[in-house]
């Protein structure tokens, strides 16, 4: 009986769940496009339903919500759902997007979209030799070793996105970095655009006129094509042709430079708008805060260093750690079950809404920057992927932050994974992306501003 | 030869819609081999007979600018932008059949570039509701283009035509349908050929013959940064 009205509550709050990744798709995501193929938008607010009903879990774990059978029951389900949406359904989906944007391949779009899925499937299972994550008694269908493969491509894509983040966050928040830009420098920039582009309007009008002469006379311009072609147009060649030719090559430089204008005085705009948001008090806010992260990613950098030149993984979590120090040593007396459940609630809750906001946040701005009409289904599927693949291995790690009592389940569930190696692996290529980031930040910080002051 | 007057039209429209296909199909009268993206504005020049066939005819330089973005840009890309909507004297706004998203992004574009001078800072106020008035007395004359015509179902045209009748209706103006990989659809003596020619014939006159002068009303220079008005580079 109160299983049947746990699976109901579960049941309600993934349909919740299901909403609201349809409203973001549509709202957010594809708030330009046209969605023409509902399948896409169905399987990315599956997806997101799903992810976010494993978060759910682990917080009915720590405030002993529902039945405990229950819970062990709906985390299977569900894990073996995650499972096969990204195992099976999202990566053939997408091999099928893939393949009827090209031309060629329309008819038979089925036979090669499995091929593309099969080609999928064996470097997914290659990809777990290299790395020392299974022992060798589990079968070889098992969930562990699907878990255990996704769990490395998540917590890679994890590492690599906290550390630019860790990185970028400061730099984008401080104002110290803010190049100075001024109303004549845009004007300056904006008057040689239009100038390039007046060059460019001018040697059209010639081509324009040259062509309707030859078109007028009779002559047609045809560019040399084929070896016969090419013979032909070395002994006779319209005078007219020529010119076309030379003045396409002047125009096609010119037009290289109008981008790059373009491009520099929209940088310029934005930079503008950053000087002017900074003086606001939300600007200053903000540049407060960049100076706290920059501490916080500098002590990162530096835990993460330390964890793998000593090869330490910490074995208590944040939450006990803090309640044995108040408690040792500066002698406050509380009652440690309690408090420590509702903490660890509250850290890991933030942990949870955190992460989640940040990486819906950072694939609305990928996807905005990448899409086109054309490749935006395949677009989606992939950032859907990078979803599931993100929550699945964000619950693997999470782990490390739960007091003993509250990480059994997830142990008991995922199996005899090697936790610590995912931490090891996590503090890695952090400390691989946070590093490269700063060298990549820098040389960017570096170049532009000669780019700009030169007149 | 390179005397000849000019006329500046705006090309407008979503991106992906078939821009850059439609200004080389208009100017050069041969299909683009190969779109790509278009990044800031690129132009192209087509000579226009006007009042072609009378006693009166003249040729003028029509310049094509295909600005291309989104409407849902940063709005450091939209006053970048802006730079290019000075002094227009006639707008094509182009959309895409198979798409009812671009079609309605279109009275988007066009208060982009008409009210633009009306927000020193650059950045639009309004909320992206078109107003009838606006375009009543709007004096730039616009035409509208759906371009991927062939890509239509023959079952679906006559709903997807009369979608578009009403949308040339709301910005009192012309509409062409035509699929810019086939020349055909421009081809010299037809429906869309004539409208076509009407329009730049329509520019023209608005441009070179208005009695009011040469500046378009209520159409003033720039005013920026507090007070200093960015020169016109172009000779008028």
């Amino acid at each position: 009986m109160s299983f049947l009205i746990d699976s109901s509550i579960m049941i309600t709050s993934q349909i919740l769940f299901f909403g609201f990744g349809w409203l973001f798709f549509m709202r957010q995501l594809f708030k330009d496009y046209e969605v023409r193929q509902y399948v896409v938008q169905v399987i990315f607010s599956v997806t997101f339903a799903f992810s976010c009903t494993m978060f759910e879990l682990i917080i009915f774990e720590i405030l002993k919500v529902l039945n405990s059978s229950s819970r062990y029951f709906h985390w299977k389900m569900n894990l073996c759902v995650i499972l096969l949406i990204l195992v099976f359904m999202v990566p053939f989906y997408i091999g099928y997007f893939i393949v009827s944007n090209i031309r060629l391949l329309h008819r038979q779009r089925l036979l090669f979209s499995c091929l593309l899925w099969l080609t999928f499937m064996y470097f997914f299972w290659k990809l777990g030799d290299p790395f020392p994550i299974l022992s060798p008694k589990h079968g070889i269908l098992s969930i562990e070793q699907l878990i255990s493969r996704v769990g490395v491509i998540g917590v890679t894509l994890m590492a690599l996105l906290s550390g630019f983040g860790a990185v970028n966050c400061p730099y984008t928040y401080m104002s110290y970095f803010l190049r100075n830009v001024t109303d004549a420098d845009i004007l300056a920039l904006e008057r040689r655009l239009l100038q390039t582009m007046d060059m460019i309007i001018s040697k059209k009008k010639r081509m324009a006129m040259t062509r309707r002469t030859m078109f007028q006379k009779g002559e047609v311009h045809n560019k040399p094509s084929g070896f016969w072609g090419m013979i032909k147009s070395v002994t006779t060649s319209a005078p007219g042709s020529e010119n076309l030719t030379l003045i396409q090559q002047e125009v096609d430089a010119l037009e290289e430079l109008s981008r790059q204008l373009f491009l520099e005085t929209a940088d310029l705009y934005a930079t503008k708008e950053r000087i002017e948001y900074s003086k606001t008090f939300k600007g200053k806010y903000f540049n407060f805060l960049g100076y706290f992260f920059s501490i916080y990613c500098v002590w990162k950098i530096f835990m993460a260093t330390i964890n793998i030149v000593f090869d330490r993984v910490g074995k208590t979590d944040p939450v006990t750690r803090g309640i044995e120090i108040t408690v040792n040593y500066l002698g406050i007396q509380f009652d440690v079950k309690f408090w420590s459940q509702h903490i660890s609630f509250i850290l890991v809750g933030i942990i949870i809404v955190t992460s989640i906001r940040g990486l819906l946040i950072t694939l609305t701005k990928f996807f905005y920057a990448i899409s086109s009409s054309k490749s935006s289904n395949v677009i989606v599927l992939l950032l859907a992927q990078i979803m599931g693949m993100y929550f699945v291995s964000s619950v693997l790690l999470i782990r490390m932050s739960m007091p003993l009592e509250y990480r059994t389940i997830i142990t008991e569930v995922l199996g005899e994974l090697q936790f610590n190696f995912y931490h090891r692996w996590f503090d890695v290529i952090f400390l691989v992306s946070a590093l490269s980031s700063i060298l990549f930040l820098y040389l960017a910080h570096k170049q532009a501003p000669e780019k700009h002051m030169a007149p | 030869m390179a005397s000849l007057d000019r006329v500046k039209v705006l090309v407008l429209g979503d991106s992906g819609v078939g821009k850059s296909s439609l200004v080389h199909l208009l100017c050069q009268n041969q299909v683009l081999g190969n779109p790509s993206w278009t990044v800031g504005c690129s132009v192209d020049v087509r000579v226009h007979d006007y009042k072609e066939g009378t006693p009166e005819e003249k040729t003028y330089y029509i310049e094509l600018w295909d600005v291309g973005g989104s409407v849902g840009s940063a709005s450091s890309v939209k006053s970048t932008r802006a730079v290019f909507y000075n002094s227009v004297n006639g707008i094509i706004l182009v959309h895409d059949l198979t798409n009812k998203k671009s079609s309605q992004n279109l009275y988007r574009w066009s208060l982009e570039a008409l009210n633009r001078d009306l927000v020193p800072t650059g950045v639009l106020v309004t909320n992206g509701d078109y107003d009838r008035e606006q375009f009543a007395d709007n004096q730039i004359p616009l035409l509208v283009i759906g371009t991927k015509l062939d890509q239509i179902h023959e079952a679906k045209r006559h709903e997807v035509l009369t979608r578009t009748a009403f949308l040339a209706e709301d910005f009192n103006a012309e509409e062409i349908n035509l699929d810019c990989t086939n020349p055909r659809y421009l081809a010299a003596g037809s429906s869309n050929a004539v409208k076509l020619s009407r329009f730049f014939d329509k520019v023209i006159e608005k441009r070179y013959f208005l009695r009011e002068g040469n500046q378009i009303p209520g159409f003033p220079d720039r005013k920026r940064f507090g007070g200093g008005t960015l020169k016109s580079l172009h000779y008028d």
